[in-house]
């Protein structure tokens, strides 16, 4: 049954439904309702909830229980998914199962709480040290949000890889309709006989990331990427709205995929053939889609709007690889565009 | 021939890879001793942060988990509660637990988690090689002091055990010294008491065991082991923290 769900409280009931008994988080706007729901609705369904000493402690006992073989989740904004990058590469490194929610914020620095888009490069470059990816998804609704919850942490068991949700106050704070889907049978999650959680007979289990002899650390790397690349031929997920016969392309993820809809209609409401692709999943990207519509005959640019001064754009342009110009149209700080500031733009105006 | 002494079942047949003189090897082998005699040891979750102690899990037949520099506490709380019924333990040097990782084990002994944390403060970074650890001494030095610790610059060294005797959390904290076969003794009779508070889920316990760095202060293994002394003026020995009340 659908109810009205605000964003965050519905990505953490989402996770209590998708079989998520471990929460370990720390207060920072806008993402504070996730640990807030979870703080009373974790003891209900006997899960634990801890309220950490900083972020950097929230991903290690996230980093902990993972080993241990629970279902584990942590949330945060910008400045603190900066502090668990360190953790978030261990996690990488030691094949962690876990889910990490970034309700991201303005930025650098302490920045602002109004949405932003400048995590990207963050969130799918790496962000911490070393060669890793993270499973990325970028939902543009709160019902989309919702069932991209329960996949992550079915996709982080199954790539044994931590997965990261990245979205905004826009959708974190808005509510809307959504339908929770009914709460997972607990006994028929995956088995994890690597799981270092004792209750075994003198077996030596062990998680670890540090490999000391170069040898075995390229092929921990060539292990980490083989993964990588199953995920870039299984994962990738995206939306192609009204591209069949678009002249111009317009590429957003997550709440300014919304917006760029909305100016998608108004420009076709006025005769300009104008698509949207909105990659759902930010890593893997969806590389091949917009290598295929820089060859459609009928797209003659790209534009990528985005909530930054331009990150996802890089991707774009590797993908369309020089086939068609690709042009750029972003907001900074947390203002956020409206969609006839972007028709403005197509139509090749004022900003 | 009938054998008359080994290694506890716990420890597998791994060579150590400590310097001549280091204190960890006595340590491990108490560990393992302790939880057999508890007959405890098909339960054990170790974690092993960063610092000469890092590959510690490869020495026992337990399961184990390598932690990020500072961070073994937040992983254990992690680890014992998906796995409550398991004895968890970290196994963390000064430098690790005193400096970088100071919050992650305030607060674990604040939240009273019921974990065990053997704590080996030496005075000094082994692992990277002789640095000004937050516990060494007033006048040693070391390759980050190389004129010895002065107050002015370098400030004072931390006495964690009195620290976090403070806090209400704690179940049992007690500071013993390896440098003496009585010592040793009594550091086993305090790592099996920390486990037993663990066992009977009463909380937070930390033992922190005065150890030798020969390496690191440049010292012959004898002298490093007589030099403990000096430590033990400034550490004193003892409980610290016991809320049934022992001493």
């Amino acid at each position: 049954m659908k109810k009205l769900w605000k964003g965050n409280e519905a990505v953490a009931e989402a996770a209590i439904a998708a079989g998520c008994r471990f929460f370990f988080g720390y207060p920072i706007t806008p993402q504070n309702e996730i640990p807030e729901y979870l703080s009373w609705r974790m003891p209900e369904v006997n899960g634990t909830f801890i309220q950490a000493e900083s972020e950097v402690s929230a991903i290690n006992m996230v980093y902990g229980a993972g080993a241990a073989g629970g279902r584990v989740m942590t949330s945060s904004s910008s400045p603190g998914i900066s502090l668990k990058t360190e953790g978030i590469s261990y996690c990488a490194g030691a094949e962690i199962p876990c889910v990490i929610v970034n309700i991201s914020r303005a930025g650098p620095g302490l920045g602002g709480i109004q949405p932003a888009q400048g995590d990207y490069f963050q969130a799918v470059k790496g962000g911490g040290h070393g060669d890793y990816k993270c499973l990325v998804y970028a939902p543009s609704s709160v019902q989309e949000f919702v069932d991209l919850t329960a996949k992550a942490f079915d996709k982080a068991d199954e790539y044994r890889s931590p997965v990261m949700m990245i979205s905004d106050g826009l959708l974190g704070q808005m509510m809307e309709p959504a339908e929770i889907p009914p709460m997972v049978d607990l006994n028929k999650l995956p088995k994890k006989d690597w799981a270092t959680c004792g209750n075994d007979q003198y077996r030596q289990r062990i998680i670890e990331s540090i490999h000391i002899s170069p040898d075995d650390l390229e092929a921990h790397n060539h292990h980490l990427f083989k993964k990588y690349a199953a995920m870039q031929k299984n994962e990738v997920m995206v939306e192609e709205y009204k591209c069949d016969d678009a002249e111009v392309i317009l590429v957003a993820y997550g709440s300014v995929a919304r917006i760029t809809k909305a100016a998608v209609d108004e420009l076709r409401a006025q005769k300009i053939k104008a698509g949207l692709v909105r990659p759902i999943t930010l890593y893997p990207y969806p590389t091949a889609c917009l290598e295929k519509l820089a060859k459609q005959k009928s797209v003659k640019r790209f534009i990528t709007v985005e909530l930054s001064m331009g990150q996802m754009v890089e991707d774009v342009r590797l993908a369309v690889n020089g086939v068609k110009p690709v042009d750029f149209y972003g907001r900074a700080g947390g203002i956020v565009m409206v969609p006839s500031e972007i028709v403005d733009f197509v139509k090749g105006g004022k900003k | 021939m009938k054998k008359v002494f080994g290694k506890s079942r716990l420890q597998n047949e791994v060579p150590l890879h400590y310097c001549p003189g280091c204190t960890h090897g006595i340590v491990h082998r108490l560990i393992g001793e302790v939880l057999e005699e508890m007959n405890a040891d098909k339960n054990v979750v170790g974690v092993f942060p960063v610092g000469c102690s890092v590959f510690g899990y490869n020495y026992y037949n337990a399961d184990g988990v390598q932690a990020a520099h500072g961070r073994a506490p937040a992983v254990a709380t992690g680890v014992k509660r998906v796995a409550p019924k398991s004895l968890v333990f970290t196994y963390q040097g000064d430098g690790d637990l005193a400096s970088i990782g100071m919050a992650e084990t305030v607060h674990a002994a604040t939240r009273g988690e019921n974990i065990t944390i053997v704590f080996i403060n030496n005075g000094i970074y082994g692992m990277t090689g002789g640095q000004m650890a937050p516990t060494t001494m007033l006048g040693d030095k070391a390759s980050t002091c190389p004129m010895g610790r002065d107050p002015k610059t370098h400030g004072h060294p931390i006495k964690v055990s009195e620290m976090l005797a403070t806090l209400t959390g704690p179940a049992y904290i007690e500071r013993t010294a390896c440098d003496t076969v009585a010592g040793v003794l009594k550091t086993k009779k305090a790592l099996k008491k920390a486990f037993e508070y663990q066992q009977a889920e009463l909380g937070f316990s930390m033992i922190e065991i005065l150890a030798t760095c020969p390496t690191g202060f440049h010292m012959r293994p004898s002298d490093a082991q007589k030099d403990m002394k000096r430590a033990m003026d400034f550490y004193p020995v003892g409980v610290y923290k016991d809320i049934k009340g022992g001493k």
